[in-house]
């Protein structure tokens, strides 16, 4: 597979695109954030320092879940009044893009999914039903956007305030709904384990081997 | 991971900063992960999430120190994973007016996240967080998780006491979480929730001598006081093993029982009539024929039937071996009176009397018997008989019982143990009448083992 290459508007580097559907990329070198166009590269912002963040994960960062193997080639840190998070970007071996949230060291998988009647508000505790699995909302969270990294299915810098709605479940399915769009997003998968994503590429911590 | 490679920009170190309340020098163990980090000397709470780490709550530690008996810092291996010491608190609940509090230690490692460490009188718990929600539909008496059926135990307003280190969370003392422990020991489920939201987590019992050995602590854990709410019972586990034992060698036993009475000859070998003038004085010892005993050692019966009529005859015995001379001495009463009085009509005795003597190897016999009496009684007649090789339903009926009495204790002080754990819960004091529901614990206990 040939990968879609470009230069950035900006400092002129090469801009390498791991997987083709990505919609936003940042240079790697002047930190540069590209939107992609029929044609071109372009700037439309600059990543600010990220802040600090201890996620395991990086771009590179390869793992497996379920019987697909996926690389991490993006991410967004979300900040919230207890801190941040990490959704990292992932694409898999066949060509799907999803998630690998990394909330205070909480790892979860999950997947665009199209889901009927989101509701536009809801209380934790309240119920809903996707794909024959029941889902309870656990927590409503209200973060902003704080930086960006690699490349995204998405266009996602420069926003505001966006309300998050984690579910749980009675196994570890879980689900999110994201309303930084609108009509808002559904996502669907799973808590996971470290250990069970088999990831490789992590980032070294001194003083932990 | 590989050391060969070079060090991404901005590798997550261990930092070194200052608390901006006293100066003191502050380690930040859990990379970017705190949210809270509680200064060591002077109790400062700061936010960490803050580059300037903004003091958050100052609180006066004077009369509430406590030092954790892991300290900051240490290291050891749970579950085959290297955790880090970072954060000790003291949480306190009051109970009819008693307050009791326990430690909880937060663990870190950089890659697999946040573990937790109660203790309670000596007692330990390694917690993690649950990722999927228990099954709550029990109505608050009962959660099922993975198919297990846990108990609700206690439900208390645990307040924030003292704290140190690094936390993933905000945390203040004096902050008040309404937390919930339901129980299926060895493990227990709790809910903790400040307003709506709620978090699970789960907890699985380990003894201070296992944390000392993880952590390679010096000296001697705090030894355990009483019995903790999701202790093993040392018992339990043995209940429904003890019984299925029982139960197959009540098996074997019963079909060894009848196997026995199948092949046991129950050989009658000598049977005589004799006559006792209690009245005639004398010598009235005597002796009689030989008899044979063939076969295999085995047991012999001898049994009495004596023609007594509220009196008694005293029989000495001597079974004795013709070509060893070897005898087995023995006594046997047969008494039997009877008679009305002004409850009516009563007994006591028998006509008739066996003993058994075990082991008697093969060989020519004969009895020596002695009869004694009362002299004024005169003339009894009795009947003596022998027979070897006799089905003994007594030995079985010990072997059933030797069965029974370790079944029985081991039930019972299973009972004892989950009476006195279940003392302490919200559902029972220890004088009420509660060892009922105690004995439904226990049955629970098994019903739910079923499932797995």
């Amino acid at each position: 597979m040939t990968q879609p290459t470009a230069n950035c508007p900006n400092c002129g580097a090469k801009i390498t695109f791991r997987w083709s559907g990505s919609v936003q990329a940042v240079c790697e070198f002047c930190r540069s954030i590209l939107i992609r166009t029929d044609l071109d590269l372009e700037k439309v912002g600059q990543v600010a320092d990220l802040p600090p963040n201890a996620s395991p994960i990086q771009i590179g960062t390869e793992g497996i879940f379920g019987k697909r193997a996926f690389s991490v080639i993006g991410r967004i840190i979300y900040e919230y009044d207890q801190g941040n998070w990490n959704e990292w970007h992932f694409v898999t071996n066949d060509g799907v893009s999803g998630w690998l949230s990394d909330a205070q060291l909480n790892y979860a998988v999950t997947f665009p999914a199209s889901g009927e009647k989101l509701p536009r508000e809801c209380k934790i505790g309240q119920q809903y039903t996707w794909d024959k699995q029941t889902y309870i909302v656990s927590t409503i969270t209200k973060a902003h956007y704080c930086g960006v990294e690699g490349e995204l299915p998405f266009q996602y810098w420069d926003k505001a305030d966006v309300v998050f709605i984690d579910l749980m479940s009675h196994s570890e399915k879980v689900a999110t709904i994201d309303y930084s769009e609108d009509p808002p997003l559904l996502f669907l998968g799973e808590s996971v384990d470290f250990d069970d994503l088999k990831l490789k590429n992590l980032r070294s911590f001194e003083g932990w081997s | 991971m590989s050391p060969a490679g070079p060090t991404p920009p901005g590798a997550p170190q261990v930092k070194s900063l200052n608390c901006p309340g006293c100066g003191a020098s502050l380690t930040v163990r859990s990379f970017g992960n705190a949210v809270t980090i509680i200064c060591e000397s002077c109790h400062s709470v700061l936010d960490a999430q803050d580059p300037k780490l903004r003091i958050l709550q100052q609180f006066h530690a004077a009369t509430s120190e406590d030092r954790p008996l892991i300290p900051l810092g240490s290291r050891g291996a749970i579950r085959g994973v290297q955790y880090e010491v970072i954060g000790f608190q003291r949480r306190t609940i009051q109970v009819e007016g008693v307050s009791y509090s326990w430690h909880e230690y937060v663990l870190f490692n950089p890659a697999k996240g946040f573990r937790y460490l109660t203790e309670y009188d000596g007692h330990w718990n390694d917690i993690s967080i649950l990722r999927a929600l228990p099954d709550e539909s029990g109505g608050g008496a009962t959660l099922k998780y993975l198919g297990e059926t846990y108990r609700h135990f206690q439900t208390a307003d645990a307040a924030t006491a003292f704290v140190l280190g690094e936390f993933p969370w905000q945390v203040r003392v004096g902050e008040i979480a309404r937390v919930s422990d339901f129980i299926s020991p060895p493990r227990v489920i709790s809910s903790e929730g400040s307003g709506k939201e709620v978090t699970w987590s789960i907890g699985e019992y380990r003894s201070g001598r296992d944390i000392w050995k993880a952590f390679k602590l010096q000296g001697d854990p705090p030894a355990p006081i009483g019995i903790y709410e999701n202790q093993p019972s040392p018992m339990s586990s043995n209940v429904k093993s003890v019984w299925t034992m029982a139960g197959i060698f009540m098996i074997l036993l019963l079909t060894l029982a009848v196997g026995v009475y199948w092949t046991e000859s129950d050989e009658q070998v000598f049977e005589q009539m004799f006559e006792f003038n209690s009245s005639a004085g004398g010598e009235a010892s005597f002796v009689t024929p030989v008899f044979q005993l063939n076969g295999r050692t085995s047991d012999v019966e001898l049994t009495t039937n004596a023609g007594v009529d509220n009196d008694w005859i005293y029989l000495n015995y001597a079974l004795i071996n013709q070509d060893t001379g070897h005898a087995y001495d023995f006594g046997r009463e047969v008494s039997y009176y009877h008679g009305y009085d002004s409850d009516g009509s009563w007994s006591e005795g028998k006509t008739s009397n066996s003993v058994t003597i075990p082991s008697v190897p093969p060989g020519n016999y004969y009895l020596r018997i002695e009869p004694e009496s009362d002299p004024n009684r005169g003339l009894i007649r009795y009947v003596v008989t022998v027979k070897r090789d006799v089905p003994q339903a007594s030995f079985f009926g010990i072997a059933l019982l030797a069965l029974l009495i370790p079944a029985g204790l081991v039930t019972w002080r299973s009972l004892n143990f989950e009476h006195l754990r279940w003392a302490e819960s919200d559902y029972g004091s220890p004088a009420d009448g509660s060892f009922l529901s105690t004995v439904g614990a226990v049955v629970d206990s098994f019903q739910s083992g079923d499932d797995e």
